[in-house]
């Protein structure tokens, strides 16, 4: 049972369909003026038609990426350099490390980070975001969903408060799309991060929706594909791939509310057998439950529940194999040890009444 | 959507079809799930694939799998060999800006070199070419030794795009190895027909990308000397020894060390089948369209051009017009690069060989590939004579009313 859907999801079969024409005999480059050419580019450009659809947003505010992290590093550094004159940026201190490092990679050139505080359920008050803002803050980064607790920040408030500021606002949405509104004037939001391998599409694609007003940087420089914002030979078969995902997962808006249910009935049981849940009660996604379990070492759980065929993680696949705790859990207040029993569960809306039994059942036998 | 009539594609230089055994690897990839760096089961298995396609591909490429980071392309691989080397270098001695590079290279060198001189003071040193398109030696070593203490690193090309021209990157090895400035080759055109030993060259530093040797899109590789510092272009997850951090596919690397292990096994035949069809290429270009000029280097092989790359200046013809006027007829070639194709400019590669600009603009690039055939060659030289007189007529007419 592979329940660390967070990591990566298996891709899905109409996803690899959709893409299928794109890896075989429609191999062009869409930048090649020809036949072969033309009909890659008449693919690439329905993609971002259909992807900017669905997020509410012109078409050529849709930048193609290698994924979630190339997204993430190229509106962080892409925004912060291009504004010279303010060189003050915010973000969560539970970012994902693809957010946190690309803005400490920034202070090399003069740059200041702010890390702001978060509660202990990871929520960030506007108030906060508030209070940390300067008048040279150039850039805001906060995460739509958490990748490890699933919590969910008020990204609406947080960037009317940036505005306010007329400071910049990007969303790492990586975690949050395909379960929350992705409408990019519902959420106010500059720029928003999205990887497709979370969504049902193979690693290597990913995109980056940014504002037509703002000026940035671009991180790979070349043949000046995508109007220059990202040079490099266009994945045509990825972007197919992206915008089927995004499709399907729209269609699916219904089953959150039935997930938030069964995650909610997972959670008490859990708690049940004395794990503490990790990460907002209300305000996380329908299909993340994470704990730690004091006096346990998370390893162990997760050794386990391996054992028993139930894949689940940690937290970050990125940080697997360290020995430090997580980042995310020691900002919310847990002490080492603590953070050290962590387990994250994430499912998709395949996830069942007779999945969630087997699963305490597993853990009733470990925990005993 | 469109079918592709039966056609005759000339153009897999800008990129070529996947061999089926690539597709078929990265079909069985797609199947499965994994995050490489996940550590149960299904993440061990994605690494297990994602390491022995490192493995593949630096044996083919004459390298140590620690050597071989990858990214998304060529052009990634490429800004992270130039930017990398020249921030790390950069910060370890100040004094260490300028940038040697051809003149010659691909956007995806010259851009990022241009960028690095615009925002990060760097000081661009550009070594002239000959007229078939080689670097020249003599005055690469001149700008070296002018102040070999200031130099950041050198970037040549291994075979160039448009022209297929082989350089002498041993040479270039040489030149720097007494001063130890790093050298990087971009090599994405030279890996699908020239054998490309890393540690036998001594280059520190070389780019390969997939999708022009019947790999996928969106995958490539810098293979990079373990000891040399550089400064990674995306940060966070610290994948591929912290260089380059992000998720990386199993089934784009599988696809990718598929592709190379194929285009490597199959190069002693390809190499001198290729050759023979643009020699033919060429020969029937002579012949019917005779006042054609060939540009290039006219040997073939190690130090002269590669076998797959054919260019050709058509007098008095526009090359976007011939480009338009064999598309219709379902023949796909280039004017030059993919990625500048449609940009009514001269390619720089052209102009730095001493093209006029009315030849530059009036060129054509043919590049055959693993799938061409005789009948490819045959097809384009039967049309050809028809199309360069339409091509000629509207030039004509372009030029009076103009």
């Amino acid at each position: 049972m592979y329940l660390d859907h967070a990591a990566t999801a298996p891709p899905r079969r109409e996803v690899l369909e959709a893409m299928w024409p794109w890896l075989t005999q429609h191999f062009g480059n869409p930048a090649s003026h020809h036949e072969y050419g033309e009909v890659a580019k008449i693919a690439l450009d329905d993609a971002r038609a259909k992807i900017a659809a669905q997020l509410g947003v012109h078409g050529a505010e849709i930048i193609f990426t290698s994924g979630g992290t190339e997204a993430d590093n190229l509106a962080v550094k892409g925004i912060a350099l291009a504004d010279q004159e303010r060189k003050h940026l915010i973000v969560s201190a539970i970012e994902h490390p693809a957010v946190l490092e690309a803005a400490h990679w920034l202070e090399r050139f003069g740059y200041e980070v702010t890390e702001l505080e978060v509660g202990q359920t990871g929520l960030i008050s506007p108030e906060s975001l508030a209070q940390a803002l300067q008048p040279d803050t150039c850039l805001v980064s906060i995460q739509y969903a958490n990748n490890e607790v699933g919590t969910i920040q008020p990204i609406a408030e947080l960037a009317q408060v940036a505005r306010q500021n007329s400071t910049w606002f990007h969303t790492d949405a990586v975690q949050a799309a395909g379960w929350l509104d992705l409408n990019v004037s519902n959420l106010g939001v500059d720029a928003l991060a999205i990887s497709g391998h979370k969504l049902g599409t193979p690693k290597g694609i990913g995109l980056l929706y940014l504002n037509r007003r703002l000026e940035f940087e671009p991180l790979i420089h070349g043949g000046g594909q995508q109007d220059g914002a990202r040079s490099g030979t266009e994945n045509v078969a990825g972007a197919v791939g992206l915008a089927t995902a995004l499709g399907l997962r729209a269609e699916l808006g219904d089953q959150a509310a039935r997930l938030s249910g069964l995650r909610d009935e997972f959670i008490c049981q859990v708690e049940a057998l004395g794990a503490e849940l990790t990460g907002d009660r209300t305000a996380r996604l329908p299909n993340n439950a994470s704990f730690v379990f004091p006096g346990r070492s998370g390893e162990s759980v997760l050794v386990d529940l391996a054992a028993r065929g139930i894949v689940c993680s940690s937290g970050s696949a990125c940080a697997a194999g360290s020995d430090e705790p997580s980042h995310v859990l020691t900002a919310m207040g847990f002490d080492r040890t603590l953070a050290q029993s962590a387990v994250r569960f994430t499912f998709d809306e395949t996830f069942t009444e007779e999945a969630l039994a087997e699963v305490v059942a597993a853990l009733t036998l470990i925990c005993g | 959507m469109t079918e592709i009539a039966p056609s005759v594609y000339l153009d897999h230089a800008a990129t070529t079809s996947m061999w089926p055994e690539a597709v078929e690897v990265m079909q069985q990839e797609f199947l499965r799930t994994g995050n490489p760096s996940s550590l149960h089961e299904a993440g061990r298995r994605a690494r297990r694939v994602v390491e022995e396609s490192r493995e593949l591909i630096a044996e083919r490429l004459g390298a140590r799998p620690s050597e071989v980071v990858f990214c998304s392309g060529g052009t990634e691989a490429n800004n992270l060999a130039i930017k990398g080397l020249y921030w790390a270098r950069r910060s370890a001695n100040p004094l260490r800006n300028r940038v040697l590079f051809s003149s010659i290279e691909h956007h995806a060198l010259l851009d990022p070199v241009t960028w690095l001189a615009a925002h990060e003071q760097a000081r661009i040193d550009v070594t002239p070419v000959d007229q078939q398109g080689r670097i020249r030696l003599d005055a690469l070593s001149e700008a070296i030794d002018s102040n070999p203490a200031d130099v950041a690193a050198i970037t040549t090309m291994w075979a160039n795009n448009e022209m297929g021209t082989i350089q002498p990157v041993r040479e270039v090895v040489e030149l720097a190895r007494a001063h130890q400035i790093p050298v990087h080759s971009d090599a994405v055109q030279a890996a699908g027909y020239l054998e490309l030993d890393f540690a036998g060259t001594g280059l520190d530093a070389m780019t390969v990308t997939a999708h022009k040797l019947g790999g996928p899109v969106g995958v490539g590789a810098l293979v990079i000397r373990r000891e040399l510092d550089a400064t990674p272009l995306l940060h966070g997850g610290g994948q591929e020894r912290d260089l380059r951090s992000g998720t990386v596919g199993a089934a784009l690397v599988a696809g990718f060390a598929t592709a190379l292990d194929l285009t490597v096994q199959h190069q002693s035949e390809s190499g001198p089948r290729i050759e023979a069809l643009r020699d033919r290429l060429v020969r029937g270009i002579e012949r019917v369209v005779p006042e054609a000029i060939i540009n290039g280097d006219p040997e073939t092989g190690p130090g002269h051009r590669l076998p797959n790359i054919a260019h050709v200046t058509f007098p008095g013809c526009e090359g976007d017009a011939l480009l338009m006027l064999l598309d219709a007829q379902g023949v796909q070639v280039s004017t030059g690069s993919a990625c500048q194709a449609g940009v009514p400019q001269p390619s720089h590669v052209l102009l730095a060989m001493g093209f006029g600009d009315a030849a530059a603009r009036g060129s054509l690039r043919f590049s055959l590939g693993h799938t061409s055939t005789a009948a490819d060659v045959d097809r384009l030289l039967e049309l050809l004579p028809a199309v360069c007189e339409r091509a000629r007529a509207a030039g004509l007419v372009r030029s009076r009313t103009s």
